[in-house]
């Protein structure tokens, strides 16, 4: 990774990284409701 | 909007329908203009005024009314308040309109709509508000349609998709819920870019909450109105329920709209406070703003409690349509008015008349789709064949 | 109709993670950032400038723009004040800060380059970057239309072309950054003719600046307009009266554009994470407390089943005892009147043998 200069690199790195984190929680949190409440009945 | 009948000969020609065809026509004019000689023909936009009501009204104003969506949809599947099912349908599809007509109208306002997929395609800037409201717009959009869609589905007879749909609405809410409180609150958070250039009474570091919160008031109040609407317009499309459900509609959402109003002026006021902006409230800025702060929150608020203590629906009904004309001035405020508000007034913007019409045009599409959809598709009534979800 | 305690907190909670994520977000960004080193300026020394024109002559010239309605010769142009266009990246204005009788000030104005731009920052498809060498520059090739640039920028720079109908592209200084890349000097600052704009890294720009006015303190104020100003710019200005008053604006701050933004930005992802809770949550409690109340409901049907069933019971069984009295009574009274008979019987035939009675 280059050497961050400004401000506004730093945030475009860090957002990036956050969007695609974002993403994953998307699909992450209802497959984990699913997993937590498989053994529920009804 | 009345389906009357007339005269056999005439049937489809109402006054409605002679004014919302002559509409479509100037639209379509407008349009041709736009695509050819570009937004210099047709709008009063300037270097100065990059954004004019296609922005400050199709796009922030649109989006705040069609908060109605989520807001009903909350309150039914996630807050439990099962009394209000009726209202989900007809909310539901004047979010989906609303947010269809606004990426619509973005299409006049851009550079190169063909381009609007590029933040996601081709060059993700990811340090944008806009783009974390493109993103929010496009998927809401989406989800918005998949709500909408069982009720098409049990126009068309799809049973299973129907089926398989309905089994993610909780889901749904809670997708829907999120990227609201996202959007809404970014279309504000547009502005904190900006300190310079809006006025220093509604430039406030609250604004994302602000525009959050005037979604929850602006969706209550478009439920009630609309609502009003369509038990005139719509009334022999209703069922027992819809019918039923009206009074317990109104006095359940305008309670919430008051309660909801009454906690935003307070977070208006304290905006001022944070900022230490009161000595702007003797300009004439600061009359205007106490206009918008009493006028459009306070009032309001005060209209709502008085009609829900009275359980007087024409009350609630009228306050209903002063709340939405209230978020329409904020938006204008932000957006228009109180924007580049240190500019000498000919270099302030004023909209050109065809920015106006392609606003109307746009609306007008909206109210036909509605009228279209409603006189077809069960969504003042509950089909026979299908158990609420 | 009444909102119930529980939802009334679950929607102050929701208010309140909304209100709290804002702020703490901020904290995130406690880094410092000190820009490219070696990065370039130009700095614009409005004591030198005699309001010729020449530079936006040559602005006109290298960027290919087209031929403005007056020529460049003309100074009638100055008496009213411009902005940058689509077709002027540079533009001079004059001003009369010490009154009309007084000899004018000239203000160059054109990008100023930030060091953290606030049309980078607000761009949805990093339309703009600044590059090293300072200049920042645009690409087209991406670009949408959407004119937030524009909203954003605090200089009112960036210009739109609202005539073209498909491909309107936005229209700002480039620093001359292609032949800044050739090792020439931005057409601008070659052409002045009286130093006005001088091209230089920034770092040695600024201790030329700083050297001009501790030599003249006189003749030049104590602050060099753009070191600082929204995190920096890569145009510095220089001049012996109030910015203010010469339309560059001392109310905007020194925070970088980004700044503004960040706290909304952090948020985000917050919303991301805690809304599915939070709200699951208030779905959970509204379930849990849909099924105690049926089960409540399924409860209190079934013990008043019993209680009707007992009182049932009940009822049968004073109905069987009392059919069993009535039984009994019937069958009492079915042996008393049998009894009756019989002794009836026994007197009839008493009567017809009473010598029998005698007898015995």
């Amino acid at each position: 990774m280059e050497t961050i200069h400004t401000l506004q690199e730093f945030m475009l790195h860090t957002k990036n990284i956050i969007y695609i984190l974002m993403v994953l929680a998307l699909l992450g949190m209802p497959a984990f409701w699913r997993f937590l409440n498989g053994r529920d009945e009804d | 909007m009345t389906q009357e009948p007339t005269p056999t000969t005439s049937r489809y020609l109402t006054p409605f329908n002679v004014v919302a065809g002559i509409v479509v026509v100037v639209g379509l004019i407008i349009t041709v203009l736009r695509f050819t000689g570009g937004l210099s023909t047709v709008t009063h936009l300037s270097d100065d005024n990059p954004w004019g009501i296609w922005i400050g009204f199709d796009l922030l104003v649109g989006v705040a009314l069609a908060a109605g969506g989520y807001v009903t949809s909350a309150a039914v599947y996630i807050f439990g308040m099962k009394r209000f099912h009726a209202a989900v349908r007809p909310a539901i599809l004047t979010g989906f309109l609303g947010y269809a007509l606004v990426v619509l109208a973005l299409h006049y306002d851009v550079g190169r709509p063909w381009r609007l997929p590029y933040p996601f395609l081709v060059s993700q800037g990811t340090t944008s508000l806009l783009f974390e409201v493109a993103a929010c717009v496009a998927l809401y959009l989406t989800v918005l349609f998949i709500e909408f869609s069982p009720a098409a589905m049990e126009w068309l007879g799809l049973k299973r998709a129907r089926g398989l749909v309905v089994r993610l609405t909780l889901l749904l809410t809670i997708f829907g819920v999120m990227l609201s409180t996202l959007h809404q609150s970014s279309l504000g958070a547009l502005f904190l870019i900006a300190p310079a250039k809006l006025h220093p009474l509604w430039y406030s570091s609250y604004i994302p909450i602000y525009f959050f919160i005037t979604s929850i008031i602006a969706g209550l109040s478009m439920v009630i109105f609309e609502s009003g609407l369509s038990h005139k317009f719509f009334k022999d499309k209703m069922d027992e329920e819809h019918l039923a459900g009206k009074n317990v509609v109104m006095l359940g959402f305008g309670k919430a709209a008051a309660w909801v109003l009454a906690g935003y002026f307070f977070i208006k006021v304290i905006g001022i406070a944070a900022d230490n902006q009161w000595h702007y409230l003797a300009t004439g800025y600061g009359a205007w703003y106490l206009v918008e702060l009493l006028g459009f929150v306070a009032l309001p608020a005060f209209m709502y409690a008085v009609g829900v203590r009275e359980k007087n629906t024409t009350i609630i009904r009228w306050t209903a349509a002063w709340t939405v004309l209230g978020i329409v001035v904020n938006r204008f405020n932000i957006c228009l008015v109180a924007f580049n508000w240190y500019l000498p007034s000919d270099q302030r913007y004023f909209p050109h008349w065809m920015e106006i019409g392609i606003s109307v045009f746009i609306v007008t599409i909206g109210v036909l789709a509605f009228r279209f959809i409603v006189t077809r598709m069960p969504i003042l009534y509950a089909h026979p064949d299908y158990e609420a979800h | 109709m009444s909102i119930s305690r529980r939802k009334f907190l679950g929607w102050m909670g929701a208010a309140g993670v909304v209100g709290a994520t804002s702020e703490t977000a901020r904290a995130a960004s406690n880094k410092q950032f000190k820009g490219y080193a070696d990065s370039n300026a130009v700095l614009h020394d409005m004591t030198r400038c005699i309001g010729c024109r020449r530079c936006e002559a040559a602005c006109n010239t290298v960027n290919e723009l087209p031929a403005p309605e007056r020529p460049f010769d003309d100074l009638k142009v100055l008496e009213k004040q411009r902005r940058t266009t689509a077709q002027a990246y540079t533009i001079v204005n004059q001003h009369f800060p010490d009154g009309s009788g007084r000899p004018p000030v000239f203000v160059k104005k054109q990008c100023n380059h930030c060091l953290e731009p606030a049309c980078a920052s607000a761009c949805f498809v990093k339309a703009f970057t600044k590059t090293p060498e300072g200049a920042v520059i645009y690409n087209a090739d991406v670009c949408v239309g959407c004119r937030y640039c524009m909203v954003a920028c605090p200089f009112d720079v960036p210009a739109y072309e609202y005539h073209k109908a498909l491909d309107p592209k936005i229209m700002k200084c480039t620093m001359c950054h292609p032949r800044i890349l050739e090792g020439k000097l931005p057409g601008c600052v070659e052409a002045c003719p009286t130093e006005a704009l001088v091209y230089g890294k920034r770092d040695e720009l600024i201790r030329v600046a700083r050297d001009r006015i501790h030599t003249f303190p006189e003749r030049y104020l104590d602050h060099i307009y753009g070191e600082h100003e929204m995190g920096g710019t890569s145009w510095l200005y220089l001049t012996g009266v109030p910015f203010a008053s010469l339309g560059l604006r001392e109310d905007l701050g020194n925070k970088a554009a980004g700044e503004f933004t960040s706290g909304a930005l952090g948020a985000v992802p917050i919303v991301i994470g805690l809304w599915p809770v939070l709200l699951t949550g208030i779905y959970a409690i509204n379930k849990r407390k849909e099924k105690i109340a049926a089960e409540e409901q399924a409860a209190a049907v079934a013990s008043a089943v019993a209680q009707t069933r007992d009182e049932a019971e009940g009822r049968l069984k004073a109905a069987m005892e009392k059919a069993k009295q009535d039984e009994d009574a019937a069958v009492a009274r079915e042996v008393k009147k049998a009894l009756e008979e019989a002794a009836k019987a026994r007197q009839d035939t008493g009567q017809t043998g009473s010598g029998d009675e005698g007898q015995a």
